[in-house]
């Protein structure tokens, strides 16, 4: 039998069914009974609602109800409610203002649900939310974070004041501020990092039920089922966990937008129960636009200290960022401790101050996306220390490799709060150097420059922090709840297994890589092994998939009950070959006598744990079945090289990437080819924030990209090859060494993209570049800057 | 409501439509063939791709009503009644080509019609040109590209030119 343990790249059980066209997504369930649902949102980005006639779509053919905010609120219906809180520099608690569920009183995006149809079709769900007659005063909105900060914007909620949600900070501003005071260079740099749509290829849906005796079931397209039946039944419909259960099944990707507890999902759940009959509501692409949490949206300023020899003293950052209308599940979160305490990288940079200031506007709510926090510093930190090498000459790979955290400067404290415990960036930068030919670039560059063509690379070297959180650490930070993880492993009585899993898998795989490591840990083969996630009736609790955290957390309580299991297992060995405990060991599979012959399988192990003739029943439980909570004691640090190598047509300012290397350190691999695929995912989500993909409002705060129409998704002929590597250090403080690997593609590639884009535009007295570097944004700056060029 | 005969994976079926259902409506909702997609409403991600008279079509713009008397395949219909996957299917999967699944279905179904429509032979940058009209969000188009290279010479009983 091939090895398909922790290393093998074990093909994927779950193919089967997806290329079968039988997988089983929310929008394929169907349920006796049910009805449909629509949901009319907002058209206006900003505007007060003075009445809802709604009697008109409620006398259509097929209605069944209307509901607006005011039905909700009478049934005692709260808000959204948000996970994570934040205290301003003053110690005051950030704004939160109410996020009703279906809008009252005001409409505060273009999106923000208003009422739902409930009918006996789809169709005549959404023929007769065009019935409804809203009258509308229109506000004036604002969607720029610094245009809403300015005196005199308009209030997105009247009682935040300048709608500021926090004004945070972190870090030793003396320490900085004497820094800059001795510095031989300052070098400054202003970005923004561009407002990003997800698009999960699946739209989000949901369906809801209740049963005659009150019992709920949603079926929804979550990252972490658990974390919506405890948000949705505790804070917004007060439905107790023992009555309602919350099952996600096939969920085609997520990227975070997947995570948060949304507006459908208690409509849907609470339509049921008012309606007793299955109420299924599934989005459709330009709602996906419109109501999926966005990403991103920073403007920032950064100011980098140096001494005469390029070495970085101290580094100050502000920023500010966009959270929408309303603060989504994680939001507040992201652009504080999942952001500025990265700004660090991989520098030993001893002097760090960042404020942060959180921002309502009038656009849909800005939530972790792909990487979260963790690409804007990058980006960042990437984009300064490229333009630190612009502006003192000092070659770019000598001026990182005289700032790296050294290997053996591990575990390494930083200024902003967060410890590393394990890298070596000087071997992921060399072997990505060596996998992208970058000593061969000038020779390309002069072959590019023959043809007519403007050949740049660029590099990154990017460290990021996942594997969220131990939770001690969260709490203290401001997470409303612990983030641990948890795994229930049986073992069946003929030796087969069971895993349940508080992670969920919605492209990565988990079905084939989280067998590979428990049928590698217990020795058994991996046909015997089946792992079952994405369901609270059948898992225990789990706080999901999200910041790359299923094998390093969620892996990490496996191997933590299987710990349990194999413990329990001597025990039983021990009874049954007459031996003392300590003398029995397990190794692949079968509990042996230490130095003797004798050995017992786990199959009869677990067969005299069940059915036992001869058992320690005064002693021992019977049967084989254990559950692990896992709190991990520290993020995890995976981090990398990328180097990318583009070509830009100055006749079109078109951009391609001719080739892309990525080697990242994302600690113990179980399966490679997953891997593989997951950093080439991320990478090719990173080139289309960095070239392509751009949310566009006008100022007021209509969404002008709101279909695949206007809002440029990478599409085959928009990427390249994408080269992938990995050389690892282990994590020193889980169980399995694994770091995570999910998020490193986005994160590690945008800076590496863009530095390219800007060396390749050198001669043209390029010093930075915003994303997304489309075509015209390029050929313009080239256009500019041609005339000069020719007086020269 | 106007009746329509068709034939969907080599099977006959009939069914009553309204005028504005869609041919994905059709097939996910009447017929219960739910592998079939749909990832947006403006016709451009292609997750709903299937063939119709032997051509790959977006399912999602063409009316129920226009498919009367066509023969339909859908990604149901692909692998052989003992379960051997179309050779693109089992490239699909030897090559790591899918992540969450959604667009795959539309993803194999334009990829078949790709290789089909080339017996001459398919380089690099024409598949991925030819791969214009699917999306995908999980892959990075790498393994499909991949993928659909490795499916040609079983395809064809030869190799690429």
């Amino acid at each position: 039998m091939a090895f398909e343990g922790i290393g093998a790249a074990v093909k994927r059980r779950e193919d089967g069914r997806f290329l079968a066209g039988r997988g089983h997504y929310v929008d394929d369930m169907n349920r006796p009974g049910q009805v449909y649902a629509y949901i009319r949102r907002s058209d206006r980005p900003h505007a007060r609602i003075r009445n809802i006639d709604t009697s008109a779509a409620a006398a259509a053919p097929g209605v069944i109800a209307v509901y607006t905010g005011a039905d909700m609120a009478a049934d005692g219906i709260g808000g959204l409610p948000c996970g994570w809180q934040i205290h301003s520099k003053d110690g005051s608690p950030m704004a939160e203002p109410p996020h009703p569920v279906l809008a009252i009183d005001k409409v505060r995006h273009v999106g923000d649900p208003i009422a739902v149809v409930i009918a006996e079709t789809r169709m005549a769900a959404k023929d007769a939310a065009e019935l409804l007659v809203i009258d509308f005063e229109d506000l004036p909105g604002v969607a720029d974070i610094r245009a809403a900060i300015a005196a005199g914007a308009p209030l997105v909620h009247d009682e935040v004041a300048g709608n500021i949600c926090y004004d945070w900070h972190i870090g030793d501003r003396d320490a900085v501020e004497a820094a800059f005071a001795r510095a031989k260079h300052v070098v400054k740099l202003d970005l923004t990092n561009n407002r990003l749509i997800p698009n999960a290829m699946e739209p989000r849906a949901a369906l809801g039920e209740c049963d005659i005796a009150g019992h709920y079931t949603l079926s929804t397209t979550s990252q972490n089922p658990h974390v919506i039946r405890l948000l949705m039944g505790a804070f917004v419909l007060h439905i107790p966990e023992h009555k309602l259960r919350v099952i996600a099944p096939d969920v085609g990707g997520g990227f975070g937008s997947k995570i948060y507890h949304y507006a459908e999902e208690a409509i849907v759940t609470w339509s049921a129960g008012k309606l007793k009959r299955p109420v299924k509501w599934t989005a459709e692409r330009s709602e996906s636009f419109m109501s999926d949490a966005h990403g991103r949206d920073h403007v920032s300023h950064a100011e980098m200290a140096l001494d005469e020899d390029g070495h970085f003293l101290a580094l100050r950052v502000s920023t500010l960022a966009n959270m929408g209308a309303y603060l989504s599940t994680f939001a507040p979160s992201v652009p504080t401790y999942l952001y500025a305490t990265l700004l660090a990288g991989v520098y030993k940079t001893p002097a760090i101050y960042a404020e942060v200031k959180a921002v309502f506007t009038n656009t849909v709510p800005v939530d972790a996306y792909r990487g979260a926090g963790r690409p804007e510093a990058a980006f960042l930190l990437e984009r300064l220390v490229d333009t630190i090498a612009n502006d003192t000459g000092i070659d770019r790979i000598a001026l990182r490799r005289a700032n790296f955290i050294p290997a053996d400067a591990y575990p390494y404290q930083t200024p902003v709060a967060l410890q590393y415990d394990s890298g070596n960036h000087e071997m992921t930068l060399a072997e990505a150097l060596k996998a992208a030919d970058y000593a061969g670039f000038p020779a390309r560059r002069a072959e590019a420059a023959r043809r007519g063509k403007l050949r740049g690379i660029g590099i990154s070297t990017y460290l990021e922090a996942c594997g969220i959180a131990p939770s001690h650490v969260a709490g203290a930070l401001g997470a409303r709840a612990g983030l641990y993880e948890v795994a229930n492993i049986r073992v069946h009585p003929t030796g087969s297994v069971t895993v349940f899993t508080g992670s969920h898998s919605h492209g990565q795989g988990h079905e084939t890589t989280m067998a590979q490591l428990v049928a590698d840990q217990l020795g058994v083969a991996l046909d015997q092994v089946e792992i079952v996630h994405g369901d609270t009736g059948e898992i225990p609790f789990g706080m999901g998939t999200y910041g790359s955290r299923s094998l390093a957390v969620g892996g990490s309580a496996m191997v933590k009950a299987m710990d349990k299991i194999i413990a329990k297992g001597k025990r039983i060995a021990a009874h049954l070959m007459e031996a003392a405990v300590e003398d029995i060991e397990f190794k692949d599979g079968a509990f042996r006598v230490a130095g003797t012959d004798k050995s017992k399988a786990l199959a009869e192990i677990s067969l005299a744990a069940y059915v036992p003739h001869n058992y320690p029943i005064e002693e021992l439980e019977p049967g084989l079945e254990e559950t692990a909570f896992y709190d991990p004691k520290n993020f995890t640090y995976p981090g990398g090289c990328h180097v990318c190598e583009v070509e830009i047509d100055p006749e079109t300012g078109v951009t391609k990437v001719v080739n892309f290397a990525a080697v990242d350190d994302v600690g113990r691999v179980i399966n490679p080819m997953i891997v593989e695929g997951q950093v080439q995912g991320g990478v090719a989500q990173g080139i289309g924030q960095a070239l392509l993909e751009s949310a566009a409002y006008d100022a007021n705060g209509q969404l002008l990209s709101g279909s695949f129409m206007d809002y440029t998704m990478p599409r085959a002929d928009n990427l390249p090859n994408i080269t992938v590597g990995t050389e690892i250090t282990l994590c020193t403080h889980n169980p399995l060494g694994s770091k995570g690997c999910g998020e490193v593609g986005a994160i590690g590639s945008p800076p590496a993209v863009i530095n390219a884009v800007v060396d390749a535009l050198k001669e043209y007295g390029v010093r930075h570049i915003d994303m997304p570097a489309t075509a015209e944004r390029i050929w313009s700056i080239i256009a500019a800057n041609r005339p000069k060029m020719a007086a020269e | 409501m106007p009746k329509i005969s068709l034939k969907v994976n080599g099977k006959a079926v009939s069914a009553e439509v309204e005028g504005r259902t869609l041919l994905v409506e059709l097939l996910r909702e009447k017929l219960g063939l739910t592998g079939t997609h749909v990832g947006c409403d403006t016709s451009q991600c292609g997750a709903c791709v299937v063939h119709v008279n032997g051509d790959s079509v977006k399912s999602c713009t063409m009316l129920a009503l226009q498919a009367d008397g066509a023969d339909v395949t859908t990604i149901e219909g692909l692998a052989q009644p003992d379960g051997t996957l179309h050779p693109m299917q089992a490239m699909f999967r030897e090559h790591h080509a899918l992540q969450c699944g959604f667009c795959t279905p539309g993803m194999v179904m334009s990829a078949i019609d790709i290789v089909q429509k080339h017996p001459e032979g398919l380089s690099e940058a024409e598949i991925r040109e030819e791969l214009e009209g699917n999306l995908c969000r999980c892959t990075g188009y790498h393994n499909i590209v991949k993928a659909i290279a490795a499916a040609f010479p079983l395809m064809h009983q030869k190799q690429a030119a």
